[in-house]
């Protein structure tokens, strides 16, 4: 072994033989850094795979949905529209969508109902998502009557239930056929709640938008990365509501962490002086401390980070949930798919490690540079 | 082998409370030899050997080391000669508290960076010769007064220094222990190390194995 790496390999040694003999403030110390890694890193994998589900649920949304406005709120659009969109270049297919909100008042819940534009429903049946089938105890078979807009009860057979899989955005999901919807909420004929519109070229997209804008001034295109970015904006916001809520306790292990780190006692202070008259360079008392410091630091943050990984994506962040969630009454269940992100490792690398490891350098700078003489006094 | 030349060292200096501890100190120290540095507390011994040893460096004059200047090396360089020069016994044994005997002696090679296998052989060497070899794994404060004396010898020992400097070596041991001590210098001097010691105790510089008694007094050579 080359000479250099025999050397630091003693120094780590010694390190961790000094870090064994202060084991109960080492350990404590450990500890705290490693829940304060944890709950970091917990909430970062939470928003992160979030994010990355609600973007993968939107890959197959159209590029852009159409609305109708009426004085400034939405209202539905008719095929008026849908016939002139057909003289915008750029845009691929285009359908009007039938969708609208449903509050329950049994379970205190919104439904969404919705006429899937890719399956056949027959009239009197409906496919319900994992949420509600929860909630109202319901499974294939069974019936769900709901108070149509023309105040009389509306009866539904369950036809089936949505693939649990998908429950992240099909837990209070509905899906009927659509003279049901008409009826029930009395959308006339050649009337949608909107359009969605693919277009070819993605380049295209905004240009095809402001083109709509123009043809239909009384309608507002929303587009699908519009979208994406307001999943982050909410998801930014709850990562950075809990981040405030742990702040005080990452002040608290900061100023813990920095008096244990750069307290140094009398005891210390002896080794170091005995170190240094046995022939220890200045440098070399300050890498071992520099290995005790990345020793405690590295551990704590691979032991915090992989318990947050294991808390995110194996035991569904169970203490994190509620916040990071959201709140409902048709709580989704679902497994997030693992997903870390290289910026936001580094990030909680550098402002955990990093810290810790020069406030175990600076006072032992300032020790180290003092004459070895002073253990012959 | 050693030579001072009008060695003077002050503490604080500039300031109030300035003290010369040596006072300008002209002396040879012979190769292979015992010399004894003789004085009541205060006299300067202790900081001498801190010079000598490249604890620390002279306010003013000159300390050689066969031809080398030491007194005017970097601090790095300084270290490294210390390591490889000279062997340290301190009054207070300076063992590092919670670690192995064994750990104790290999702590001054560790910078070295040799074989790690070597360097425990070395330290089982000499943990035997001192017949310490069953304490190898004991901590170090588990050691009697003697035990602690003789592993601090080993310490000293394992870079294989041509000095050893030993400061005030038998101030916290009783007469016998002293006298083993003494037998080991006389030991060491045979294996032809040169030792230094500085005492104020009848049972090291009234030793046989002792080849030269130097005096001190006020920071200055009261006898040559």
């Amino acid at each position: 072994m080359p000479i250099g790496l025999q050397r630091q390999k003693y120094l780590i040694d010694f390190t961790l033989a000094s870090l064994l003999r202060r084991r109960a403030k080492n350990v404590g110390l450990l500890a705290v850094y490693t829940l304060i890694v944890f709950a970091l890193a917990s909430v970062m994998l939470y928003t992160n795979a979030l994010r990355h589900e609600a973007a993968h649920v939107l890959e197959g949304a159209p590029e852009i949905v159409l609305q109708r406005m009426v004085a400034g709120r939405h209202d539905l659009i008719g095929e008026d529209h849908l016939a002139r969109i057909g003289q915008v270049r750029g845009v691929q297919t285009k359908a009007g969508r039938l969708w609208g909100y449903f509050y329950d008042p049994a379970v205190k819940a919104n439904y969404t109902l919705m006429v899937p534009p890719d399956r056949e429903i027959a009239p009197g049946d409906a496919i319900i998502g994992a949420g509600i089938a929860r909630t109202r105890g319901l499974s294939a078979g069974d019936y769900l009557t709901l108070r149509g807009s023309d105040g009389k009860a509306h009866t539904l057979r369950i036809a089936g239930l949505l693939d649990s899989r998908s429950e992240l955005v099909s837990s209070d999901l509905v899906l009927v056929a659509e003279p049901f919807f008409r009826g029930f909420f009395g959308v006339p004929a050649g009337q949608y709640t909107d359009i969605a519109l693919r277009v070819r070229n993605v380049q295209e997209v905004r240009k095809v938008a402001e083109k709509l804008t123009l043809l239909l001034p009384d309608t507002r295109p929303i587009l699908r990365e519009e979208v994406l970015r307001t999943y982050d904006a909410i998801f930014n916001w709850r990562q950075g509501l809990v981040a405030v809520l742990l702040l005080g306790a990452v002040l608290a292990f900061v100023v813990f962490a920095w008096d244990k780190a750069s307290g140094l006692s009398a005891e210390e202070r002896r080794e170091i002086g005995i170190l240094k008259a046995i022939g220890w360079e200045t440098s070399d008392v300050i890498r071992m401390k520099f290995w005790e410091g990345a020793i405690v630091s590295l551990t704590a943050f691979l032991l915090g980070y992989l318990g947050a990984y294991v808390h995110v994506f194996f035991a569904d962040a169970a203490l994190f949930e509620p916040v990071l969630k959201g709140w409902a009454v048709l709580y989704p269940r679902f497994s997030l798919v693992p997903a870390v992100d290289g910026l936001q490792l580094a990030t909680l690398f550098f402002f955990t490690v990093f810290p810790y490891t020069v406030a175990t350098i600076v006072p032992i700078w300032r020790a180290a540079i003092t004459d070895p003489d002073t253990v012959m006094r | 082998m050693i030579e001072l030349l009008d060695v003077k060292k002050a503490f604080n200096q500039g300031r109030p409370n300035e003290f010369w501890a040596i006072r300008g100190v002209n002396l040879t120290i012979d190769a292979n030899r015992v010399t004894v540095l003789k004085g009541p507390s205060g006299s300067g011994k202790t900081t001498l050997l801190s010079m000598i040893g490249c604890l620390s460096r002279p306010t003013e004059g000159r300390i050689l080391f066969e031809t080398r200047l030491l007194s005017g090396l970097p601090e790095r360089f300084l270290t490294a000669v210390r390591r490889e020069t000279f062997g340290f016994i301190f009054q207070q044994f300076n063992l590092i508290k919670g670690v192995t005997v064994l750990e104790n002696v290999m702590l001054p090679a560790y910078p070295l960076g040799g074989p790690r296998r070597r360097l425990e052989a070395r330290a089982h060497t000499l943990l035997a010769q001192f017949g310490l070899e069953a304490k190898a794994g004991y901590r170090a404060e588990w050691l009697s007064g003697g035990e602690a004396q003789r592993t601090a010898i080993c310490r000293a020992l394992v870079n294989d220094p041509r000095v050893l400097i030993a400061d005030e070596p038998t101030a916290n041991l009783d007469t016998q222990l002293s006298r083993d001590f003494m037998a080991i210098v006389a030991g060491l001097k045979a294996a032809g190390k040169t030792v230094l010691l500085s005492s104020h105790d009848p049972e090291v510089y009234d030793c046989p194995a002792v080849d030269r008694v130097v005096e001190m007094r006020d920071g200055r050579l009261a006898r040559g």
